[in-house]
């Protein structure tokens, strides 16, 4: 058999009251596309750690073409060929794509950027990596600086390419392009593994698939001779149940009407340019579109968290005025921010006091004290109701897993009963276990008469959950569909801005 | 190709930091009794280096400190203006409110303080005293709330506001001393007449140990009780640890930016009232010796927590008047500063050990 190109036998790594990795195998040939996957907390990211030099393994091997690798820092990583694409970038926005490229590169005091400039431009054509050399990172848009990070690797002559959830940012055309890169890379002889917890991304584009499953090897399998449900039971340890139940919506009062809303981005730009929506009681109207399309700054608008420029927002036929979170609060809007742990959440307080975050005002825990001991009571009742996992009801709550955490954060959000939720990416990042329990509340939230507002950039989860589908292009409405009669397709087009609808809200 | 270069065996780092999940609380413990070995290590190194004997110097700092009632009392004397500002610049680092301004609101709170004496020398001491409070707090609040308003408005930096305004503060204190306020039968010095007997704080009988030690208590268990029992204090706490949780759940960060700092300026105001009313009995040129900016260091140690301030209060006024008992046998006045310096040094530098942990010459392929 052809030696691998990577290969990591029995990888064993402890962390204090986790093993991370225990005897994990993978074995990556040269020209295959291998996917890593597993739920979050699997050990994925802790083995990639390992590969390329963050962390050093407690026990186990590491051979690059069948030659025994000792990893002392990322540099001796990248010195065997080994790069990674980070799902946060490590870009700097300023700089030009060249200057990004140059970042961090060996060789004297001089550097020749035009010669750069040049070997860039004919990398990324040879790889079908689109990008102008010369554009400063801040005006590309996402999907391009991924682009920007795997030429940077490419440049460095990277063999092994590792990518962490890189489809989480695309819209499902730039994925499909994507798959076509990483397939010509391979072709060329580079090994290319991807993270992932998504089995569709798995059946497009991986010929290998490894899972893990609580810091353990499962089974390395070929695409060819599995299936999704199979590859699901592995990676969860049993069966999902894919078809959520959904009872017709009993579609209410207007809860939500939002009028020519206008408003501008962090960097001052328009980030929304009159934008017209309604939401109803008991629906779920899903918000689709690729991050950074106005969809956070949208849901900010609507919680008081970020002034508008113009237009209205009218909760139960009650105007929210000017920037006021404390107002949108009593006017029952439930909120579920997408940065959990910065801003949904106060990272180094225990639960109790997060439970009481937007609670504690209400008169019945004291005027002026707080009555800490019925506080803890009604927290320790929500915890269980919610079956919140937690070391103690005052542990900072950042020891937490994701999954965890969001239990924590809709149990605030839900108890409070709200008229309106709106939920930004509730499920990002959550294993499918966690996943499933977010999407049961939200539904038991629809079943209630709430009205909610789903931002979302995962389709399946807005085609499982959503009543109707608009779609988000650079802070417009492309369209706004009934789910039953939209197709993946036709909302992928739109949220690529290349088909526009007539809109009738 | 790249197979040749991969890095073989090679000699084992002496040492690795490895990230611990979650802060360990030993080293919490540890460290800064450790900080305080080493700073008294390096500071025997320079008295060496200076021709004194550092155990002898050592030695005769502890004894002044506990041989002798008046070496006890003192350092209770020195500790009450250090826990009186350094809880209130505690208040307000607990925000993130970097208040460096406790010396100037000193200051201003002794000014203020002094105002009431000077001006009606002749009201009954149940009144003058509580007066003099309030005019104590109220200006030390509001040297703190001049630099809170801006910083709350637009967001101007309040390190720089604060520490600027020490010196307005400081010399208008000296502009008192040195021309209006002088005592005429004061032969030239810069300071202001005595007070009137109804215009100095009760004592324990034979020391110089006041009432704003009391003050001093109770204000650490009232900041105990508002951080800890009250709504106001919960906001606090919240808008300390993560000011966008603070105004996603609708707390008014800006009103917060004020009445912190007007609390945080009212306790550093207060023990500039109470070292007038209770030690120097008037107004005079360098009232604080930096009780300020000690307080910082010592909010800082305490890990800004209201009963530790109270100790570490008593642990640097005990190196202040160690300090004193030594300058009698040439031992530089400066040295006392130094080993608060090396102190916050050493504990600042010792606080990675806290959040990583720390592998010495590790064994490969284990």
């Amino acid at each position: 058999m052809v030696v691998p190109l990577v290969e990591m036998r029995g990888i064993t790594k402890v962390f204090p009251g986790v093993v991370a990795n225990d005897g994990v195998n993978l074995s990556v040939q040269a020209g295959e596309i291998h996917a890593l996957l597993g739920e979050n907390g699997a050990g994925k990211s802790t083995l990639m750690s390992i590969l390329t030099g963050l962390y050093r393994p407690d026990g186990g091997e590491i051979y690059i073409d069948g030659q025994r690798a000792n990893f002392r820092s990322p540099r001796d990583a990248i010195a065997a060929g080994i790069g990674m694409v980070h799902q946060h970038f490590r870009l700097v926005a300023p700089f030009t794509v060249t200057e990004n490229v140059a970042l961090g590169l060996k060789g004297g005091l001089k550097l020749n950027l035009n010669k750069l400039a040049g070997e860039i431009a004919a990398l990324s054509k040879e790889y079908g990596l689109q990008v102008d050399p010369q554009a400063r990172i801040w005006q590309l848009s996402v999907g391009e600086q991924q682009r920007v990070e795997i030429i940077k690797l490419l440049y460095r002559h990277a063999r092994v390419l590792i990518l962490d959830e890189p489809t989480a940012v695309l819209t499902p055309q730039e994925a499909r392009d994507l798959y076509q890169t990483l397939k010509k890379m391979a072709a060329r002889g580079c090994a290319v593994i991807f993270i992932t917890h998504k089995l569709q991304e798995v059946m497009d584009a991986a010929d290998t698939i490894t899972i893990l499953r609580g810091g353990k090897t499962v089974a390395t399998v070929k695409k060819s001779e599995t299936n999704e449900k199979e590859l699901a039971r592995m990676m969860v340890g049993r069966e999902i149940l894919w078809q959520v139940n959904k009872p017709a919506p009993r579609k209410g009062d207007k809860v939500l009407e939002i009028k020519d809303l206008k408003a501008l981005n962090d960097k001052g730009l328009p980030a929304l340019r009159g934008i017209n929506l309604a939401v109803y009681a008991g629906e779920i109207l899903g918000i689709a579109g690729v991050a950074g399309n106005g969809q956070r700054e949208l849901a900010e608008v609507i919680a008081g968290l970020r002034p508008s420029q113009g237009g209205t927002i009218t909760v139960a036929g009650q105007e929210l005025g000017q920037c006021d979170p404390c107002r949108v609060i009593n006017a029952g809007v439930g909120y579920i921010p997408e940065d959990r742990l910065g801003m949904g959440l106060v990272p180094n307080l225990g639960a109790v006091d997060n439970l009481l975050l937007k609670e504690y005002r209400h008169p019945r825990w004291g005027k002026i004290l707080l009555n800490r001991r019925a506080a803890r009571q009604w927290a320790r009742e929500l915890v269980e109701r919610f079956q919140v996992k937690m070391a103690g009801l005052d542990a900072p709550v950042k020891m937490m897993s994701g999954g965890n955490l969001q239990r924590l954060l809709l149990a605030r959000e839900i108890s409070t009963r709200p008229r309106l939720l709106v939920a930004v990416y509730p499920a990002r990042g959550l294993d499918v276990g966690a996943t499933e329990t977010v999407h049961r509340l939200l539904l038991e939230q629809r079943a209630a008469g709430t009205a909610i507002l789903l931002i979302s950039e995962d389709l399946e989860e807005l085609f499982r959950l959503a009543d109707r589908i608009a779609v988000m292009y650079e802070g417009e409405i492309m369209g706004l569909v009934a789910t039953e009669e939209a197709s993946v397709e036709e909302v992928g087009l739109m949220m690529a801005g290349a088909k526009r609808m007539e809109v009738s809200a | 190709m790249v197979g040749s270069s991969l890095p073989g065996p090679a000699p084992a780092p002496l040492f690795t930091w490895e990230k611990r999940l979650e802060p360990s609380r030993v080293m919490a413990v540890i460290v800064p009794v450790i900080a305080v070995i080493l700073a008294l290590g390096v500071g025997a190194i320079f008295l060496a280096a200076t021709g004194f004997n550092p155990l002898k110097v050592y030695q005769s700092m502890l004894y002044g400190v506990i041989g002798s009632k008046y070496g006890l009392s003192e350092t209770v004397v020195k500790a009450i203006p250090l826990m009186l500002a350094g809880l209130g610049v505690s208040v307000a680092f607990r925000m993130l409110l970097w208040n460096i301004g406790a010396e100037g609101q000193f200051y201003m709170g002794a000014f203020g303080a002094s105002f009431v004496a000077l001006t009606f020398p002749n009201l009954p001491a149940y009144i003058m005293l509580p007066a003099m409070f309030v005019a104590g707090i109220a200006m030390g609040g509001l040297w703190a709330v001049l630099p809170a308003l801006p910083k709350a408005r637009w967001g101007v930096n309040e390190v720089i506001t604060t520490l600027m305004l020490n010196y307005v503060a400081i010399l208008w204190v000296d502009y008192q001393v040195y021309g209006p306020w002088k005592d005429p039968k004061g032969f030239n010095f810069p300071l202001t007449a005595p007070f009137s007997k109804a215009a100095i704080l009760p004592t324990i009988a034979g020391t110089r140990i006041h009432l704003g030690l009391i003050f001093a208590l109770l204000a650490a268990i009232m900041l105990t009780i508002i951080l800890w029992r009250t709504r106001w204090g919960y906001e606090i706490r919240v808008i300390g640890e993560s000011p966008r949780a603070a105004r996603y759940a609708g707390i008014k960060i800006e009103r917060n930016i004020i009445l912190v700092m007007l609390l945080s300026g009212a306790l550093a105001g207060l023990a500039g009232m109470s070292e007038v009313a209770g030690i120097t009995h008037r107004l005079q040129h360098g009232i604080s010796p930096g009780y300020g900016y000690t307080a910082i260091i010592i909010a800082w140690l305490a890990k800004l927590h209201p009963a530790t301030i109270i100790l570490v209060s008593f642990l640097f006024s005990g190196l202040i008047v160690g300090g004193y008992s030594v300058q009698t046998s040439g031992v530089p006045a400066a040295t006392v500063s130094m080993l608060q310096g090396a102190i916050l040094f050493f504990v600042l530098g010792g606080e990675i050990l806290t959040r990583y942990r720390l592998h010495f010459g590790r064994k490969e392929g284990k």
